[in-house]
């Protein structure tokens, strides 16, 4: 399996968008690029970029790795990319009201019914509860994957609460640091306006009784998180709280946060939390990490949540495998961005297809993320195989199979010099009056040689990504 | 606009720094004391125990009491929250709560901090490398001072950090002193005794005042002077007096900005007004244990309404 690899495809040559860089990249001394790498680890370290994996006790705050070769994305690769994307975004908005009031696509018969009825990530409650602004998921990351020179495949919609994006900004922000004469070179597309996109777009979807500026919180589950830093990152970038459940209590039929001088409304939630921690009184009845009460301030339109409660219906891995039919029942149109062929397991015909190729298969849980809980078929044992062999006829529901995708590469810099590497891409998208895209993404890399698993979660590292001005 | 949660942080932060520098200080003074030979070693270091506010959780923590155990308890326990380890995580965990409060470099101080000293402190610690450690605890502490002072606007955020640092530090120097008051006290003293001088250096020595000492009065040390120099000198910025005009100060910034005054104002002032108003004279002739004694009751008290009045819970 060959991968098309993004700066010199097989028998190719250098491609365009990395001509200029290649030009300054072979005037570098391989020593001071070594130099740079353990800069940028210092300057991660020192501001305390760090994730928490769970289950990792010794290393409760790592680092996700850094690597200094910038991904290179012309101008017109990304107009293509955006156009697909904004597709895709409004048809999730649009399929999400539809799910909670008509259900016309049920109705269609387009979409099998018992998929949304048996979905713990649907949300009966949200029925006919109808967000400000009619907007259900604010924030997306469109997991992006690219096979060749023009194709480009979605392999996973984030709905719900999409991370990462704080990485995004750190990898620019430490490579204007480590190589500021690059950034005169090459005219890249600036990402770091992000945070003032995202607090207008949240200003945007206010709660309609609110004239002026609504007042917008970030709500974090709190220190121990894994994506914490994030999430103080981004209220400090937009110059917002950041809270926790414990700061917020309804108070006269809004949500408001404990201050020095007494309770002050929220107008605008960008929460971090889960929804079924959400609201005790509502979800989780152990959850402390939420607001009780919360939801039936939502649902009398008094605050705006983002993302809406219940966007998970439109992330799920089983509901994945009908956004080409999605996307064309709401948007008239086929889909500009295409799905990664899925079997699903649920089906008698495909599980028998999957159990028999385990082999070239990635199989994936429906519900799962962060890379836990998923085969790579061809990277696995026989033992491992058969261990999951029997995982799914014992759930064949809580499984999706899809080909092992050669993903492409784009090097990075190693020890014994520069090295291929399978890379994916996630953009962030802002959903509010408009659509914004910041020019960009987070690249992340499997930086074991041959392996296709990126996830940070699994030893996967990070990459700035550049979008040309040209 | 601040949250109740966030101002509670950022007191707490402050404290746990200031303990930390604290206790490099004491540990500082009771090894000075140990090698002078001409006192009963166990005694100092169970005089550093009780001024550090250690002394019941050591009794716990089963280990000897010798001067090895005393200096890695203190400096390195975990079990103990007072230690310089558990101070400096603590400081940490606060300033990554209230991180949105701080300047960049602010936080980054506090980290680096937190990732030097949990290097120098993975291992106990060798008696030849304390004093190099010691000085790398003050240095960390004075490089998170210098970056809040340098960089931190002057706001409600600055205030409740003042708050907690003042609290923490009119506290230590309180302890520190009615730890020693016997040596202090006129009656029993005797001018010339190398042991009390080595006593009286000791107590300078753990608030870092021995040399400013000399700049203010007669190179002798007396007694009065001393207690004068620690409570009632409001240019000597570890005395209480000092301490109470900072916390005063914020509180005023704070009662000025929200419109409104509450019970820690009457508390403060009340305390303030009484380190303004005494001379060392009346406060021996009240007697000096007596005298800390209330103080650090009342200081105690300042920090409970503190918290009610801005709803750090």
């Amino acid at each position: 399996m060959v991968a098309f690899d993004e700066m010199r495809p097989e028998n190719a040559g250098l491609r365009r968008p990395y001509a200029t860089y290649n030009e300054w990249l072979s005037a570098q001394d391989p020593a001071r690029l070594t130099e740079k790498t353990r800069d940028a680890e210092r300057v991660f370290r020192k501001t305390g970029i760090t994730f928490a994996v769970y289950g990792q006790e010794e290393a409760a705050e790592r680092l996700i790795p850094f690597d200094i070769v910038p991904r290179i994305i012309s101008g017109s690769e990304w107009r293509r990319l955006t156009q697909g994307i904004e597709q895709r975004v409004q048809a999730l908005n649009a399929f999400l009201d539809d799910i909670y009031h008509r259900q016309e696509i049920l109705r269609a018969g387009r979409v099998p019914k018992r998929l949304i009825a048996e979905n713990e990530a649907f949300l009966p409650e949200m029925i006919g509860v109808r967000p400000p602004a009619g907007v259900y998921t604010h924030i997306i990351g469109v997991d992006i994957v690219r096979t060749g020179e023009n194709e480009f495949y979605v392999l996973e919609d984030n709905a719900r609460t999409p991370s990462g994006v704080s990485y995004m900004l750190e990898n620019r922000e430490t490579m204007m640091q480590l190589f500021p004469e690059l950034f005169q070179k090459v005219k890249v597309l600036p990402v770091e306006n992000y945070p003032q996109l995202l607090r207008r777009s949240l200003s945007a979807v206010k709660p309609d009784g609110v004239s002026g500026p609504p007042t917008v919180a970030v709500l974090t589950p709190g220190l121990y998180n894994s994506a914490y830093f994030e999430h103080a990152f981004l209220a400090d970038q937009m110059g917002v709280e950041l809270v926790e459940g414990q700061d917020l209590r309804v108070v006269d039929g809004h949500v408001a946060m404990r201050t020095t001088e007494g309770y002050k409304r929220i107008d605008v939630l960008y929460r971090r939390v889960d929804d079924a921690f959400l609201d005790p009184l509502t979800f989780r009845p152990d959850s402390t990490l939420g607001v009780p009460g919360i939801m039936d301030v939502y649902r009398a339109g008094n605050i705006t949540i983002a993302n809406a409660p219940g966007t998970g219906i439109a992330d799920d891995k089983a509901i994945y495998s009908y956004m080409p039919e999605i996307i064309e029942f709401y948007t008239g149109r086929k889909a500009i961005l295409g799905n990664v062929p899925t079997w699903r397991c649920s089906e008698a015909d495909s599980l028998k297809y999957v159990l028999e190729h385990l082999d070239e298969l990635v199989v994936k849980e429906v519900h799962g993320s962060g890379g836990y809980g998923m085969l790579v078929g061809p990277a696995a044992s026989k033992k491992e195989r058969e261990a999951f062999a029997a995982k799914l006829k014992a759930r064949p529901a809580n499984y999706i199979a899809q080909p092992t995708l050669a993903l492409s590469t784009c090097p990075i810099l190693t020890e014994e010099g520069l090295a291929p590497r399978h890379v994916d891409l996630r953009p962030y998208v802002l959903v509010s009056d408009r659509i914004r895209i910041v020019p960009g993404g987070l690249t992340r890399v499997a930086l074991k040689e041959g392996s296709l698993v990126v996830n940070s979660s699994q030893g996967g590292g990070t990459k700035d990504t550049w979008v040309l001005d040209d | 606009m601040l949250l109740g949660r966030t101002a509670n942080g950022l007191y707490w932060m402050s404290r746990y720094i200031e303990r930390a520098e604290n206790m490099a200080r004491l540990v500082d003074a009771g090894l000075r004391l140990a090698l002078t030979r001409t006192t009963d070693s166990i005694e100092e270091w169970k005089s550093v125990l009780v001024s550090a506010g250690a002394d019941r959780t050591f009794a716990g923590s089963g280990r000897e009491l010798v001067d090895t155990e005393v200096i890695d308890f203190l400096l390195r326990d975990l079990s103990n929250p007072s230690s310089v380890m558990s101070s400096i995580e603590t400081a940490r965990s606060n300033a990554r709560m209230v991180r949105t409060a701080l300047t960049r470099e602010t936080w980054e101080s506090i980290n680096e901090a937190w990732m030097s000293l949990k290097r120098m402190l993975a291992r106990p610690v060798d008696q030849r490398d304390l004093p190099s450690v010691l000085d790398a605890i003050k240095r960390e502490t004075a490089l998170i001072r210098g970056a809040f002072h340098g960089t931190m606007l002057r706001n409600e955020i600055f205030d409740f950090s003042q708050i907690g640092t003042f609290v923490e530090r009119a506290d230590n120097t309180a302890r520190i002193l009615d730890v020693k008051y016997y040596v202090l006290l006129p009656s029993i003293s005797w001018v010339g005794s190398s042991l009390d001088n080595y006593q009286w250096e000791s107590i300078l020595r753990s608030v870092s005042a021995h040399r400013s000492y000399r700049w203010v009065y007669e190179a002798d040390y007396k007694p009065a002077h001393i207690a004068d120099f620690l409570i009632l000198n409001r240019r000597m910025p570890r005395s209480l007096a000092f301490c109470y005009h900072n916390i005063l100060e914020s509180l005023d910034f704070l009662a000025e900005n929200y419109g409104v005054t509450h019970a820690c104002h009457a508390t403060a002032t009340q305390t303030a007004e009484r380190l303004k108003t005494a001379t060392i004279k009346d406060v021996f002739d009240a007697g000096l244990h007596e005298f800390l004694a209330d103080f650090i009751r009342d200081n105690n008290r300042l920090g409970d309404e503190v918290a009610a009045a801005y709803r750090f819970y």
